[in-house]
């Protein structure tokens, strides 16, 4: 049951780990200390101590990584040239929208079905959660039970839940199939045809992001003072103009930042693209899932590295845009 | 079925407050109210038959693990694939790794996420605006993307098949929203009481130390459950840095190696994740509350 070699071995090196951690942290607040009180005398030097390990460590686990990342992005690195890679310039980054990301499937089909993924699952997590949301906000008995029962697909572990799914699609055994040839329909090929992946996917991906969008949504519903509606009913508005005219409007600041935390999750999301397309069908990878067989399957380190950047900025340009255009980023300035 | 117009206003005159706040069911006939509790049922099913159905499977004979029987526990319900998971598959060794690997994580990211935050909700200082700003950003790079350097990277430090490697790689991963989360809820804290006890001749730090951080208990216990719940759920990390060493695999590492069986150890798999994932799901229901009040702290107040 235990292997206590194993667990030594485990304690000793974690412990070593924090060690490690807390002499860096010690040493460079001590250095700033130093520097910065008794030899600069800065005004605001509590600041700087109070930020720097985060900063510091985002620099060297983040900031670096990225950078030296974008210097690979320009260069052969692959398995065969893991040591003796060249510098090739931009060509990575022409690879990527030219050549096969994989064995055979391209840059634009992957791109398409990336943001055809995205769609459908926000589009059926907002709907979703805002239906259920709405009949939540409501006074009734079993509220709570509803609610808590609702949430279960959230707290389960994301990874669990992909590989139950993905057992669940099996063609003979699964439960989806067994009701399907119940109810008298034909049993559906999820796991080895191109289109039922993909809608598998989907299905997954609904139901385990759905309970978020609903406590999040119900929040801000609860939040809605009741006068505004009684002020609309005194101007004779039915539930339908109200839900158009004070609902949604009110709910906006809750909305759009979910909405394009949802997009990004939702657009990056591995576990569930990996899981359910278990025989590798280049018909479902989704861009990050592709990166991951480019970079891990295929060993293409460099052109991974270029494939990653044009990821990033896809992303990136979406964000801006949608920040924009609903004020979602306002309150950092405060 | 007559409309019962304000029946819940006149019957409940104390609830004033609350009646206000469900405005939306004053008119509802009883036949509205019963169909939107069907919706409800049928929705909760949906969302709790696939974990029944892992319970189910779990619970099957290994001779009987494949099968087309639908019923929740089945006739001949046996803890077998527990006893296996537990006694040939390690499965608590895997959940000890874990445990080792994410508690060192989230303390470390916890503290490192606390200080910063007092910083950045307390100080104006330059470069705040765009720090905030890149620690937002950080949130839109893909774990995939981080992969291929991390990897790299540790392949040349030697830090391949370690937990070293995995507890650097996530300390900082979580520290973005931490820090956002955090500094939401310290905002919320009036600064007077600081002030006061400036004034009485406590150093700034003394007063992060005895007053705020106290305070800020709960925002710090959320924090350290999405630091956690992040280390703990983490697959592709893990996968790339851990590599295939038997005995420091992590939880979902472990579990996906009974699912790369082809099926044969199904029930195997499902009696491990039902043990993996009870704890943590009633950890997750008891919190949820304040688990998304902290959210909507971090991500809308700002």
């Amino acid at each position: 049951m235990f292997n206590f070699d194993a667990i030594i071995k485990s304690l000793s090196e974690v412990g070593s780990t924090i060690l490690v951690v807390l002499l860096i942290v010690v040493i460079l607040e001590l250095f700033l200390y130093l520097l910065l009180v008794r030899w600069l005398k800065v005004k605001n030097s509590l600041v700087y101590m109070l930020i720097s390990p985060a900063i510091i460590g985002l620099l060297v686990l983040q900031v670096y990584p990225l950078v030296w990342e974008g210097y690979i992005s320009m260069t052969n690195m692959s398995l065969s040239h893991f040591f003796n890679f060249n510098f090739i310039g931009l060509k990575n980054y022409v690879r990527v929208f030219t050549e096969p990301v994989l064995k055979q499937v391209t840059f634009f089909p992957l791109f398409w079905r990336t943001i055809l993924w995205t769609g459908i699952n926000v589009a059926f997590h907002v709907i979703g959660g805002m239906i259920l949301a709405l009949l939540l906000n409501r006074d009734m008995k079993l509220r709570g039970l509803y609610r808590m029962i609702i949430v279960i697909p959230w707290a389960l572990p994301q990874v669990v839940a992909a590989m139950a799914w993905r057992g669940e699609f099996n063609f003979e055994y699964g439960w989806i199939n067994i009701m399907l040839k119940a109810i008298g329909l034909q049993p559906v090929q999820w796991l080895t045809s191109p289109t039922p992946n993909f809608a598998a996917m989907c299905i997954v991906n609904i139901w385990l992001g759905i309970p978020f969008m609903t406590v999040i949504l119900l929040g801000g519903l609860q939040s809605i003072s009741g006068e505004f509606y009684e002020a609309a009913e005194m101007d004779g508005a039915n539930n339908w103009q109200k839900f158009w005219g004070i609902t949604l409007p009110l709910m906006q600041p809750i909305m759009s930042p979910a909405i394009i935390l949802g997009t990004v999750w939702t657009f990056n999301t591995f576990n569930i693209s990996f899981f359910i397309n278990q025989y590798e069908l280049e018909s479902s990878d989704i861009l990050v899932t592709a990166l991951f067989r480019a970079a891990f399957q295929y060993n293409r380190y460099g052109f991974s590295a270029a494939f990653a950047f044009v990821i990033f900025f896809i992303l990136l340009i979406y964000s801006v845009f949608y920040a924009r255009a609903t004020g979602a980023l306002k309150g950092v300035k405060d | 079925m007559t409309t019962s117009n304000a029946s819940v206003n006149t019957s409940k005159p104390i609830k004033k407050r609350k009646t206000n706040f469900f405005r939306a069911n004053r008119g509802d006939s009883n036949f509205k109210r019963l169909v939107i509790h069907l919706i409800l049922i049928f929705y909760c099913v949906i969302s709790i038959y696939p974990l029944l159905r892992i319970f189910s499977v779990s619970l099957r004979p290994g001779n009987r693990v494949l099968s087309t029987d639908l019923s929740i526990i089945p006739p001949d319900a046996t803890l077998e694939n527990y006893e296996k998971v537990i006694y040939e598959q390690g499965l608590f060794q895997w959940i000890w790794n874990s445990l080792a690997v994410t508690i060192t994580t989230a303390i470390i990211g916890v503290i490192i996420a606390a200080t910063s935050a007092y910083a950045f909700s307390r100080y104006k200082f330059k470069g705040r605006t765009t720090l905030l700003i890149y620690l937002l950003t950080t949130q839109m790079i893909p774990t995939a993307m981080l992969m291929v350097p991390l990897y790299i990277l540790a392949i040349k430090l030697n830090l391949v098949g370690t937990y070293r490697g995995l507890v650097i790689a996530y300390s900082v991963t979580s520290v973005p929203f931490s820090i956002w989360i955090l500094k939401g809820y310290y905002d919320t804290i009036p600064t007077e009481l600081e002030e006061a006890a400036i004034i009485d001749g406590a150093s700034p730090l003394e007063a992060f130390w005895k007053i705020i951080l106290p305070l800020s208990t709960p925002a710090l216990a959320i924090t350290f459950l999405f630091n956690f719940s992040q280390a703990w759920n983490e697959f592709l990390i893990a996968r790339v840095i851990l590599g295939s060493n038997e005995s420091i695999l992590t939880w979902p590492l472990g579990l996906n190696r009974l699912m790369g069986q082809y099926l044969v150890q199904w029930g195997q798999y499902n009696a491990g994740a039902i043990l993996v994932s009870l704890p943590v799901m009633i950890l997750f229901l008891a919190m949820s509350k304040y688990m998304i009040s902290g959210l909507t702290l971090g991500s809308v107040k700002g």
